[in-house]
């Protein structure tokens, strides 16, 4: 977790910081779920055989979680595309380097 | 026609004044005769509205409520009558001086500045009928506003800077330091209405007191005392018809009449005598006025020079209201009239000059008082009645404040008062001397221009004649503190 | 048969703006998509309005989905709280839909409109959601689609300035981070009390009344991504650029709406759940959020003095006025948490207002509006310039607008509270309010130039004027804001009295 957000701080290269923030999430969700961990459960399955099972609910959010974070990626992977083609580079220095230019 | 039309009616007549103005701008004499108009109308009514008040009647109005304990209301208090009188009658003289005056200079966008000189008149007149504390500063806001095309009216630099300097002191004290200290009011009593003897009375913790005047003077920045003074010679760069309406029509005289009626209808003189808040506030103005008129004695631009008495004249006015006795509140609301009358004569004069022969410096003046015979005996009846000597209107103000300080005993505060007089005698009248003892070597080419002439004689005839009827006067001043 | 929509109605002015996003997404007409999201907002407002109704009656509504009981299912809750936040949404998007239709034509590419719709409604429909749900998770997806959204209509700016897309990037950045720790802070709280539901969340954290770190801990991570999202200084970064770089009708919707609808879910996580935990409360409160507003005050107003770009002076008196608001909450009592909400209302349709006439004069001058680009428009263009001048008094508090009604409710929560220090900084950032306001009317009517007027669109100006007006009116007749303010008031000092 740290590590994502850590790399998204740093990196100067507008798809590493997507990257980072991919890191990022995926670490808070593998958390969420391991909060659904019951100890010695099985899978949520509705059978007569089993009575201990880990809670399905964290699973179930985690997925609304997930498809949001894709959508997030996607996006920002579609705003990274955009901007190579308006700057022609990610790098964030050169940009910054470029808009200087620009005002005067 | 009822009296609460009659208020309506006098406080919308600058509007129309303006709206009629801007439909008629393609026309020059017509559009600028709304002003002469307007002016007539709202003097008519300003004096129904005094007669009214010498006979009890009430004025009185509520349109809307704006929040709890707080309306909007206008409802016309004796010192009210007196502000509204002086504005009303002096919008005349100005309106038909402004004619002469934007003409001769030659000045630009004359339809803005007609209607804006209307609209600040509005102001002023909604500031003199207000019913509470919070539509006077709804309409103290919108005087600072309106006035501020008229400061920067030439557009160029130095204007330009002369009214953001003008606009930033007087909306951001009001914003800093009157707004909280009305909300601070209402707080405390739940009301902001104007009432005889105050409301403060039992409810303001006293040891707050010094505080809340301070807010309140400081606050109100039109009232110029130092240190807030700086935009009012910064605001010289205006056309003339504008210092005018700045020093003794409108802005200035709006400014110490809300520091007035503050500390008549809201704090209360006996409170305050109670407390002896204002202690502080009287040696400060004591101080403003000594070193205003010594600046101005260092001024030789005659318009700077009268910026300076201004402010030394005006802290005469919060001399009166921190002295909080009986005889200096009436001196300082007799002042208000005395005042304008006497000030609005010399910018006219400064105004006439200036068009006539393009001089602005005192040194430059010699030898034009028996080319401009009229213009220099009106500037001499002015400057006399504001030194106030007998048989000028304006003795009768100094001579209460005078009274007012030895009924506090504050003896020194009467000295201050006399070397200040002294001081006066030398600043405004070394023009006149200038005019009528040196003699010029080089002739210069004068422009006639009868409009900006004759108002001045008339309010400088004014100045001498009202001396004898000032009792008209003193009736609804003596009502202002009962 | 319309009863029963009606009884859905709680979900439908979530679903149907969503439901017609998809629709209109292809649509390739340039007018069709604005026709289809006027006639579903049209819907959402009498929906508002209907609920509105219910809710003064049976004073609370709590939907359940698919009649799943919390804490399994996700409830929506209407209740005095967020009801007059309601009606104002409802009211707002509709007019400055109504507004965008030439905007949009004029900002974007003719052929994106119908996405642009789409974003629209996506944002209005998620945004509507914060409003009204009762679920912390639930929340989380709202506040997601909601950023998603905004951001893909800021970079919609692109057009008109590459740099649209930076600051697009970098709300994406920024926003996922802020949603991630709100999620991390949900995920403790589940760990602890097993639901996300805030009703039933109450109830299970009065069990650890006494506090447990990992409470405090799920809390903190919660408040911190609010706190992004919202724009609270110093976590504000984000907003200057999205604001001033987005599109003008988009500006419109995220100045007046987005920040308000999350901090009114701030105040409502504030006092309604974590005010079990008093200690802690007061400790954010008076330790964080006081000290930050009052800086955020000073700092938002003083930036905007230096600014020579319009909307970023806007987007930076933003802060400041977010300020406004978390000063008033950090109070945490009934006169603060009223008067928060007065501003919340008031500084939407004050903003709202300005982005609005400022946006306009974006297509008209079709560049960026800089100080020196306006000059002379209060003679060129009168009707919009006066409705600017009107927004920006309101905007330094000045008596008969609304905003001197915030300032009349903001400094009695303060007395009342003995806050003077604070009371003499509202004073001051309200001064300097006028500093940069009267740069914008200097350079609009007293330039050197003094064009001719020239014609003015009415279905541009008709909407800016709405705000305008209203801005006057609740200025003399503030009591329907005042009393749905108290109202959210009184429902969250519930726990507070306890």
């Amino acid at each position: 977790m740290m590590g994502g957000l850590f790399i998204i701080i740093t990196s100067q290269n507008y798809l590493k910081k997507i990257v980072g923030l991919a890191i990022f999430q995926t670490a808070v969700f593998v958390f969420f779920v391991s909060l659904a961990k019951v100890l010695d459960g099985t899978a949520p399955i509705l059978t007569k055989s089993l009575s201990v099972y880990s809670n399905p609910l964290p699973h179930v959010l985690i997925l609304t979680a997930i498809v949001v974070g894709v959508a997030t990626s996607a996006l920002g992977l579609a705003l990274v595309l955009q901007i190579y083609k308006n700057y022609g580079t990610i790098e964030e220095k050169e940009i910054e380097n470029l808009e200087l230019k620009s005002d005067k | 026609m009822s009296n609460s039309f009659l208020l309506l009616l006098g406080i919308a007549t600058p509007l129309i004044a303006a709206l009629f103005s801007y439909l008629t701008r393609y026309n020059n004499n017509l559009r600028d005769s709304f002003g002469i108009i307007g002016g007539i109308v709202t003097l008519i009514i300003s004096l129904r509205v005094f007669h009214g008040i010498q006979s009890n009647e009430i004025f009185e109005i509520t349109l809307f409520n704006l929040f709890e304990g707080v309306d909007f209301t206008f409802r016309v208090t004796p010192l009210g009558s007196i502000f509204s009188l002086v504005a009303s009658s002096l919008w005349i003289m100005a309106s038909i001086y402004t004619i002469g005056y934007m003409r001769g200079a030659g000045e630009k966008n004359q339809t803005r500045f007609v209607i804006f000189y209307s609209i600040a008149i509005h102001a002023a007149l909604s500031i003199a009928w207000s019913g509470n504390l919070l539509v006077l500063f709804i309409f103290y806001e919108i005087l600072t506003f309106s006035t501020f095309p008229l400061v920067g009216h030439k557009q160029n630099s130095e204007s330009q800077s002369a009214g953001r300097l003008y606009l930033s002191i007087l909306v951001g004290t009001s914003l800093i330091f009157f707004l909280p200290a009305i909300f601070w009011i209402w707080l405390e009593t739940g009301t902001l209405n104007f009432q005889d003897g105050g409301i403060l009375i039992n409810k303001f913790p006293i040891e707050y007191m010094s505080f809340l005047i301070a807010l309140l003077v400081f606050g109100i920045g039109k009232a110029a005392i130092m240190p807030i003074h700086r935009w009012l010679p910064a605001a010289m760069v205006a056309p003339t018809p504008v210092s005018a309406l700045l020093h003794a029509v409108a802005v200035v005289k709006a400014g110490v009449f809300s520091f007035l009626v503050v500390i008549v209808y809201i704090v209360g003189p006996d409170y305050l005598l109670q407390t002896n808040s204002s202690d502080w506030l009287v040696w400060l103005a004591c101080f403003t006025i000594m070193a205003s008129s010594i600046i101005a004695i260092t001024k030789d631009d005659l318009k700077a020079r009268l910026a300076y008495s201004t402010i030394s004249q005006l802290s005469y006015i919060i001399l009166g209201a921190a002295l909080a006795s009986s005889l200096a509140i009436k001196g300082a609301s007799f002042h208000i009239i005395t005042h304008a009358l006497g000030k609005i004569t010399l910018f006219f004069c400064a105004g006439a000059i200036y068009v006539t022969a393009h001089i602005k410096k005192v040194s430059e003046l010699k030898g034009l008082g028996f080319k401009l015979p009229l213009i220099f005996v009106a500037y001499t009846l002015g400057a006399l009645s504001i030194i106030g000597v007998p048989p000028f209107i304006g003795s009768w103000s100094k001579f209460y404040l005078i009274m007012g300080s030895l009924e506090r005993e504050f003896i020194f505060v009467a000295i201050i008062l006399g070397v200040s007089s002294l001081l006066n005698i030398y600043y405004l009248l070394q023009p006149v001397v200038i005019g009528f003892t040196q003699t010029r070597k080089k002739e210069i080419k004068l422009i006639k221009s009868p409009l900006t002439v004759w108002p001045p004689v008339i309010t400088g005839i004014g100045c001498l004649i009202l001396f004898f009827y000032s009792d008209y006067f003193i009736h609804n001043v003596n009502r202002v503190i009962t | 048969m319309f009863d029963l929509f009606l009884d859905d109605a709680p979900a439908l002015v979530v679903v149907l703006p969503l439901i017609a996003s998809a629709i209109i997404a292809f649509m390739p007409s340039k007018i069709w998509p604005w026709i289809i999201s006027m006639i579903v907002l049209v819907f959402h407002l009498a929906l508002s309005l209907h609920l509105i109704e219910e809710v003064s009656i049976s004073k609370i509504i709590i939907y359940e989905f698919g009649n799943w009981e919390p804490p399994w299912g996700i409830s929506f809750k209407i209740d005095g709280v967020n009801s007059g936040l309601q009606i104002l949404f409802s009211s707002f998007v509709l007019i400055s839909t109504f507004y965008s239709r030439k905007i949009f034509l004029n900002e974007i590419e003719a052929e994106d409109t119908g996405k642009a719709y789409s974003l629209w409604l996506l944002a209005i429909g998620s945004l509507n959601g914060i409003i009204l749900t009762n679920d912390i998770f639930n929340l989380f997806v709202f506040l997601e689609i909601s950023a998603l959204a905004s951001i893909s209509l800021i970079s919609l700016g692109a057009g008109l300035n590459r740099k649209a897309l930076l600051a697009a990037f970098n709300y994406l950045i920024i926003g996922a981070i802020g949603a991630t720790f709100y999620v991390i802070g949900a995920g403790f709280a589940y760990a602890m009390t097993g639901t996300l539901n805030m009703n039933d969340l109450i109830i299970q954290l009065s069990q650890y009344s006494d506090g447990q770190l990992a409470i405090f801990a799920g809390m903190s991570f919660m408040l911190i991504g609010l706190m992004v999202k919202a724009a609270i200084f110093p976590l504000h970064i984000w907003l200057p650029a999205a604001y001033s770089y987005a599109p003008s009708a988009v500006s419109t919707l995220l100045a007046a709406l987005a920040t308000k609808t999350i901090l009114y879910f701030f105040a409502r996580l504030l006092f309604e759940v974590f005010i079990i935990y008093e200690n802690y409360l007061i400790i954010f409160l008076d330790f964080i959020l006081f000290p930050l507003s009052v800086i955020a005050i000073f700092i938002g107003t003083l930036i905007a003095v230096y600014q020579d770009d319009i909307k970023k002076l806007l987007a930076f008196s933003s802060i400041a006025q977010i300020g406004y608001i978390t000063l008033a909450f950090s109070l945490r009592d009934h006169s603060g948490i009223t008067s928060g909400f007065v501003h919340i209302f008031n500084h939407a349709l004050i903003k709202g207002g300005l982005f609005m006439s400022v946006g306009y004069f974006a297509i008209l001058y079709k560049d960026r509006v800089t100080l020196s680009s306006i000059k002379g428009f209060g003679y060129k263009y009168p009707i919009t310039s006066f409705a600017l001048l009107i927004c920006g008094l309101s905007l330094i508090g000045l008596p008969l607008t609304n905003g001197f009604i915030s300032k009349l409710y903001l400094f009695q929560a303060l007395y009342i509270n003995q806050m003077y220090i604070p009371i003499a900084s509202v004073a001051l950032s309200s001064a300097l309010a006028v500093v940069y306001f009267w740069k914008i009317v200097e350079q609009m009517w007293f330039s050197d130039i003094k064009p001719k007027p020239e014609k003015e669109d009415p279905s541009i100006y008709f909407p800016i004027w709405i705000i305008t007006i209203s801005i006057i009116l609740f200025g003399i007749y503030s009591s329907p804001i005042i009393e749905f303010s108290t109202l959210s008031a009184d429902y969250l000092t519930q726990g507070l009295q306890k």
